[in-house]
């Protein structure tokens, strides 16, 4: 009966590997991820999280094994198609176009679903865009460009959003609203892969934890279980 | 000085058609540089058989068809050649150049210059050395009184028709959606791609563009220059020098160096004609000493 009522696998991989040249770095990763589910990724430096990202993306040099997005088969396909099944990218470098404006960087994504937020909807989110517009990219301040990466993908239509460390290297204020606005997008429906090193950042706002180590899942760990297996958290972080 | 006003004003005419000649090329080169990363150096190949094209259509094509009245007048040609050679590059570009996006730039480098000789090479075995020529369509024929003197119309044309062509291509670049992705593309190509855009497409009309413009100055070359399949290398060498005193990747940049180095030449003509064919290579070294990444390339 429980099965039944559970929302759909909507990002599943299973035995993912990848490669960056001849260096193997995952080794067989299983994730699956449902409708409406904020997940994270959590690891020590060099686990594979965000290899984890882009070997789901097709942005690794290579990879094996299988990944499903939305119920397709994705192993085969080439970025641009994965991408259109709905999924939503915010890398941990940004990855803000530095030649665009703000505005540019904002309206740049093509809409690859219905139901992409309208701009006023995320600058309503983000107000400090608003006042940036006509700035270019490589002017922003680090939580400037971190909510325009995570502004800029809610425009599209995508409903899985895959987040590289969003909190890293930034202000307590910042972090705090990048919370909210994390908060925001469940309530509103999104499914959430969150890549972070800030498990106390986390752990309030994921239903499900994996830690990742060594290029695979050491462990699984649901919101609820939090507490009573914190200290084999901690150990697997190293904190 | 005993050179009249007049002279002056036609040497410094001929400066700036230079100019509008290296501006549209380097313009090219640049976008090309900057989502593909390779120096095209079948750019000056790409030229040439341009202004073959339009020779041909005009001249050739009615007689070996049969129907010797049959022409493709230059206004016709002007849009159509620089279709044709767009076409080709987007052959090019997908059957070799493709396979070298990993490499170092220097095998993009060779590639293209072993397509240009071939290209010169096919030229050279079909029609051989000598300059051919090609009659500015009637319109344009003729000078015009500009006020303080007489310049062929045809010039005139060109200067315009480039100066908008560059504008335009700057505006698009710059200032629109389409530019954007090329802007966003020249920047992270792997990120666009994530994002759903297909980039290896986007690569290869960019391609086709930047050859359009190579195939639209051909096309305008046509009627001043001997038509020789060396009229492109030798122009190409100068080029190269214009994008490396712009600084490869900035359209504006290429732009702007392009013109002012047609005007420099042409000033040189005037006032030290020995040195004309040399000034650019003398600032290209100096702006090299002071300013690696030329005078509006990043620093990368
Ligand atoms: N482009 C690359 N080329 C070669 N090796 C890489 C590359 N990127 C990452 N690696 C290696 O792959 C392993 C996993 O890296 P990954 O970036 O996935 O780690 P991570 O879990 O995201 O950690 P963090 O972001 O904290 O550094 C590391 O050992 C790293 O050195
Ligand atoms: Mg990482």
């Amino acid at each position: 009966m429980r099965e039944l009522r559970e929302p759909p696998i909507v990002l599943e991989t299973r035995g993912l590997q990848a490669w960056y040249g001849e260096s193997h770095v995952l080794h067989g990763v299983d994730i699956q991820v449902r409708q409406g589910e904020c997940v994270t990724l959590l690891g020590r430096n060099g686990a594979g999280r965000t290899t984890t990202l882009k070997a789901i993306l097709g942005l690794t040099d290579r990879r094996a094994g299988r990944v499903t997005v939305n119920g397709t088969d994705v192993i085969r396909l080439p970025p641009h198609k994965i991408a259109r099944l709905g999924l939503g990218y915010c890398p941990e470098e940004r990855g803000i176009y530095k030649t665009l404006t703000t505005q540019e960087n904002l309206t740049l994504l093509p809409v690859i679903a219905p139901g992409g937020w309208p701009l006023a909807d995320v600058l309503a989110m983000f107000p400090n865009l608003a006042e940036r517009a006509d700035s270019y990219g490589g002017s922003l301040s680090g939580g400037e460009q971190q909510m325009l990466a995570m502004g800029r993908i809610l425009t599209t239509g995508a409903r899985i959003l895959l987040l590289d460390e969003i909190t890293e290297g930034l202000a307590p204020v910042i972090v705090e609203a990048l919370g909210r606005a994390i908060s925001l997008l469940k309530s509103r429906g999104f499914t959430i892969v969150l890549v972070e090193q800030n498990f106390h950042f986390a752990r309030h706002l994921a239903d499900r934890h994996y830690v990742v180590e060594h290029g695979r899942i050491a462990a699984e760990i649901a919101a609820d279980e939090v507490d009573a297996r914190e200290d084999q958290v901690n150990r697997l972080l190293g904190v | 000085m005993t050179m009249t006003l007049q002279a002056f004003m036609a040497q410094l005419t001929i400066g700036l058609i230079g100019g509008c000649f290296y501006a549209m090329l380097s313009m090219g080169l640049a976008i090309i540089f900057g989502l593909l990363n390779i120096i095209n150096f079948t750019h000056g190949a790409q030229f040439m058989m341009a202004a073959f094209l339009a020779w041909i259509g005009l001249t050739q094509l009615g007689p070996w068809l049969g129907f010797p009245s049959f022409a493709i007048n230059f206004w016709v040609a002007l849009v159509i050649v620089p279709l044709v050679v767009a076409a080709v590059g987007m052959v090019i570009e997908r059957a070799l150049l493709r396979r070298l996006y990993q490499l170092d730039h220097l095998y993009g480098l060779l590639l293209t210059f072993g397509v240009a000789l071939v290209m010169e090479g096919g030229f050279r075995y079909a029609f051989g050395v000598s300059g051919q020529g090609y009659e500015p369509p009637e319109l344009l024929q003729g000078p015009f009184d500009v006020g303080f003197m007489l310049l062929p119309k045809y010039r005139i044309f060109v200067v315009v028709a480039s100066l908008l062509i560059c504008f335009g291509t700057w505006y698009l670049f710059e200032r629109t959606k389409l530019g954007a992705y090329l802007r966003a593309g020249t920047e992270n190509p792997k990120l666009l791609q994530a994002f759903g855009i297909n980039v290896p497409v986007m690569i290869t009309l960019t391609y086709g563009f930047g050859v359009a413009l190579a195939g639209i100055a051909g096309v305008l070359a046509a009627p001043i220059m001997q038509i020789t399949p060396l009229m492109g290398g030798n122009l190409l060498n100068i080029v190269f020098a214009v994008v490396v005193i712009g600084g490869l990747g900035s359209i504006l940049g290429s732009m702007i160096t392009g013109l002012s180095l047609g005007l420099i030449e042409g000033l040189t003509k005037v006032f030290y004609p020995e040195a004309s064919t040399v000034v650019v290579f003398v600032i290209m070294a100096l702006v090299l000493l002071v300013r690696p990444a030329g005078l509006f390339g990043r620093e990368v």
